[in-house]
C-alpha cells in the first residue's frame, strides 16, 4: 500500500500541483491556477499530436482487432490443422520488446538496408517508401498491430472457450450454419472481452511514444518533438525544462483517455445481458 | 446411452468439422506475418556489416558471421553489452518478482478476506489499470528527482512493483480456484492463516501467479519509457535503452556504423524471454483462460 501510495496517488497529486504553477523569468514560480489549462487548449502543437493520435485510433484499432477477430475465431473454429502453433505463432510478438520491434522494422522499411530497399531495387523504382511523409503513420501502425495483434487474439481466444460445448450441439442440431453460429453465439460471447481489447488499445493509442520516438533516429525530420501528446510531454520536460506545463499536458491526456474508455465502457455493457 | 439418431452422436470427432484448406492458407498468411521480421532478425545477425545492406534482406550473406557478431556484440565498449544485460535481469528480478509477490498477497487477501470499504478499493483498482504507465513516468520522475531517486536502480524498481492488473488478475482467479470451504476446513483443523494461504491456497494459485508474473516479466524486460527518463548513466541502462543507444550512434550524425551490433544484440536480447514463453506457455495459457472457463 505505501508503494502503491509512492507510485499512483503521489504522482498523479504532485502533477496536478505542479499543472497549477509556472517557473517564470519574474517572480519565481508562482501560482497560475488555470493558466496552463489555458494555454495548453489554444496550443495547436498538442492540437496537431492529439488529433494525428485520434486519426490512429480510428484506423488502426479497428484494424488490428477485426484481424485478431478472425485470427481466433479460425482457432476456435477447429477446421484448422496445427492450431496451438497458430496460437502461439502470432502471439510471440508480443513477448518482443517494443525497442527491438521497431528497430527491426525500422531496418526492414529502411530503403538502404532493409527489403523495402530490396522491392524496390526489383522492381526498378520507389514502390516502397514506408518512411516517407505519407506512410509514417501507416509504417507506425503495422508496428503496433504487429506487436499487439496476437495479444487481443488470445484475449477472444478465452472468452470463446468459456462457451459451453452444448451451445454449439443445440445450434447444429437447430441446422444452423458456420456463420449463423459465429454470429448469433460467438460475438454475443465476445462482448464483454471486446469491450476490454478497446479500452485498453484506445490507451494504448493515446500514449503512443516508443514506436515513434525510436523511429524518429531513422527520419529526424519527419517525426517532430511533438507528433504524439505524450513526446510532447516528454520532450517539454526533458529537452524544454518546462515541467509544469507538460505536467498540464499529461494531465489534460489523461482525462480525455479515461472520459472515452469510461464511454467505450458504458456503451459496450448497456445492452448487454448482464 | 444410446441414441436414437447416430448423427446426434456425442463423441468429440462428431463435433469436430472438417479441415478447411483456406482457413488454414488466411492463418499460413498470419503466422508469416508475425514472424517475417523475426526471421529477418535471425538472417540478418549472421551477416556481416557490408552483407546487410547489399544482399537481399531475407537470405544469407556471402559469410556466416553470426559468432563473430556474438563475440563482438559482447564486448564492444568494454563489455557493455553484458553490464546492461546484468542490470536487465535486477530489474526483472526485483520488480517482476516483487509486483508478482504484492499482487499475489494483495489479491489474495481481497479475494479471500471481507472488511470495510472493499468495494471502494476493487473500484481503485479498476481505476488503476485504467491510468497508462507512460502518465505517471513524467510525474514519477518530478517527485523522484526530489527525492533524489532519479538515477539509481530504484528508480527502475519501484514503480515496477505495482501491477493493478496482477492485482485483479489474482483476486478474480482467486474467487474461483479457492474454494472458501477448503480455507474454512483448514482453520477448524487449527491451521494459521499463514499456513493455510502457503500450504492450501498458493498452490491453486500457482497458474494465476505463473501468468502475472510472466506478463510483469515482460512488461519489465521490455520497458523502455520509463529507464529513458530514469536514467542517463549508461551503467545503469537495462537492454532495451542500450540497443537504442547503439542505434542512434549508428544513424546518428558522425555515426559510427554498428549496424550489425543493433542487429545481433536484438536478438539476444529476444531470445532469453521468447524461451520464457514457450517453457511456460502451459502454465500462462490455463491463467488467462482460467478465470473465463467455467461451465
Amino acid at each position: 500500500m505505501v508503494v502503491f501510495a509512492l507510485t499512483f496517488i503521489a504522482p498523479l497529486v504532485y502533477s496536478v500541483y505542479l499543472s497549477l504553477f509556472r517557473d517564470q523569468l519574474v517572480g519565481g514560480n508562482v501560482f497560475v491556477g488555470l493558466d496552463n489549462y489555458a494555454q495548453a487548449f489554444a496550443d495547436e502543437k498538442l492540437l496537431e499530436g492529439a488529433l494525428r493520435v485520434g486519426a490512429f485510433l480510428a484506423v488502426q484499432v479497428p484494424i488490428m482487432l477485426v484481424l485478431a477477430l478472425i485470427a481466433a475465431l479460425a482457432i476456435d473454429s477447429k477446421r484448422l490443422a496445427g492450431s496451438s502453433l497458430f496460437r502461439i505463432g502470432l502471439f510471440l510478438p508480443y513477448a518482443v520488446p517494443g525497442v527491438v520491434a521497431v528497430l527491426m522494422w525500422g531496418f526492414i522499411y529502411s530503403e538502404r538496408l532493409g527489403l523495402a530497399g530490396d522491392v524496390n531495387d526489383t522492381v526498378g523504382f520507389d514502390l516502397m517508401t514506408p518512411l516517407s511523409g505519407d506512410w509514417i503513420l501507416f509504417a507506425i501502425g503495422n508496428i503496433v498491430t504487429w506487436e499487439f495483434m496476437g495479444y487481443n487474439m488470445l484475449i477472444f481466444y478465452s472468452a470463446l472457450r468459456a462457451v459451453s460445448h452444448d451451445v454449439y450441439e443445440a445450434a447444429a442440431i437447430d441446422g444452423a450454419g458456420q456463420f449463423r453460429i459465429i454470429w448469433n453465439i460467438k460475438l454475443p460471447a465476445l462482448r464483454g472481452a471486446l469491450v476490454i481489447a478497446t479500452i485498453f488499445s484506445i490507451i494504448g493509442s493515446f500514449q503512443l511514444f516508443n514506436e515513434p520516438n525510436i523511429l524518429k533516429s531513422l527520419v529526424p525530420t519527419l517525426i517532430t518533438t511533438f507528433y504524439t501528446p505524450n513526446m510532447y510531454a516528454y520532450n517539454l520536460s526533458f529537452v524544454g525544462q518546462q515541467v509544469n506545463y507538460a505536467a498540464t499536458v499529461a494531465i489534460i491526456m489523461g482525462v480525455i483517455t479515461a472520459v472515452i474508455a469510461y464511454v467505450v465502457q458504458l456503451r459496450g455493457t448497456r445492452g448487454g445481458a448482464r | 446411452m444410446k441414441r436414437a439418431a447416430p448423427a446426434f452422436d456425442r463423441s468429440p470427432s462428431a463435433l469436430r468439422p472438417r479441415r478447411s484448406i483456406p482457413l488454414g492458407i488466411v492463418m499460413a498468411v498470419f503466422l508469416i506475418y508475425a514472424f517475417l521480421p523475426l526471421v529477418w532478425l535471425l538472417i540478418n545477425a549472421t551477416k556481416t556489416q557490408g552483407d546487410i545492406s547489399t544482399t537481399f534482406g531475407l537470405w544469407f550473406g556471402s559469410e556466416f558471421a553470426l559468432w563473430d557478431n556474438i563475440v563482438e556484440t559482447l564486448t564492444y565498449g568494454d563489455g557493455i553489452f553484458l553490464t546492461w544485460l546484468a542490470n536487465t535481469m535486477i530489474y526483472v528480478i526485483a520488480g517482476a518478482g516483487g509486483a508478482t509477490l504484492l499482487a499475489t498477497l494483495a489479491g489474495y487477501g481481497l479475494a479471500k478476506y471481507s472488511f470495510p470499504g472493499k468495494r471502494a478499493v476493487f473500484a481503485i483498482v479498476l481505476g488503476a489499470i485504467a491510468v497508462p504507465g507512460t502518465a505517471l513516468a513524467v510525474p514519477t520522475f518530478l517527485m523522484f528527482s526530489q527525492l533524489g531517486l532519479t538515477n539509481t536502480m530504484w528508480a527502475i524498481i519501484i514503480p515496477s512493483l505495482i501491477s493493478p492488473f496482477g492485482l485483479y488478475l489474482i483476486w478474480v482467479y482467486a474467487v474461483d480456484a479457492v474454494p472458501t470451504e477448503l480455507l474454512e476446513a483448514a482453520r477448524v483443523d487449527g491451521a494459521g492463516e499463514f499456513r493455510t494461504f502457503f500450504t492450501v491456497a498458493l498452490r491453486l494459485l500457482a497458474p494465476g501467479i505463473v501468468t502475472v508474473a510472466l506478463f510483469a516479466i515482460v512488461a519489465t524486460w521490455n520497458n523502455y519509457f520509463l529507464p529513458l527518463i530514469m536514467l542517463n548513466d549508461p551503467q545503469l541502462f537495462p537492454l532495451t535503452i542500450g540497443l537504442q543507444q547503439w542505434n542512434l550512434q549508428a544513424t546518428g550524425v558522425g555515426s559510427d556504423p554498428i549496424f550489425h551490433l543493433v542487429i545481433t544484440g536484438s536478438l539476444l536480447t529476444i531470445i532469453p524471454i521468447v524461451i520464457a514463453f514457450l517453457l511456460l506457455q502451459r502454465f500462462w495459457q490455463s491463467g488467462l483462460s482460467a478465470g473465463s472457463v467455467k461451465q
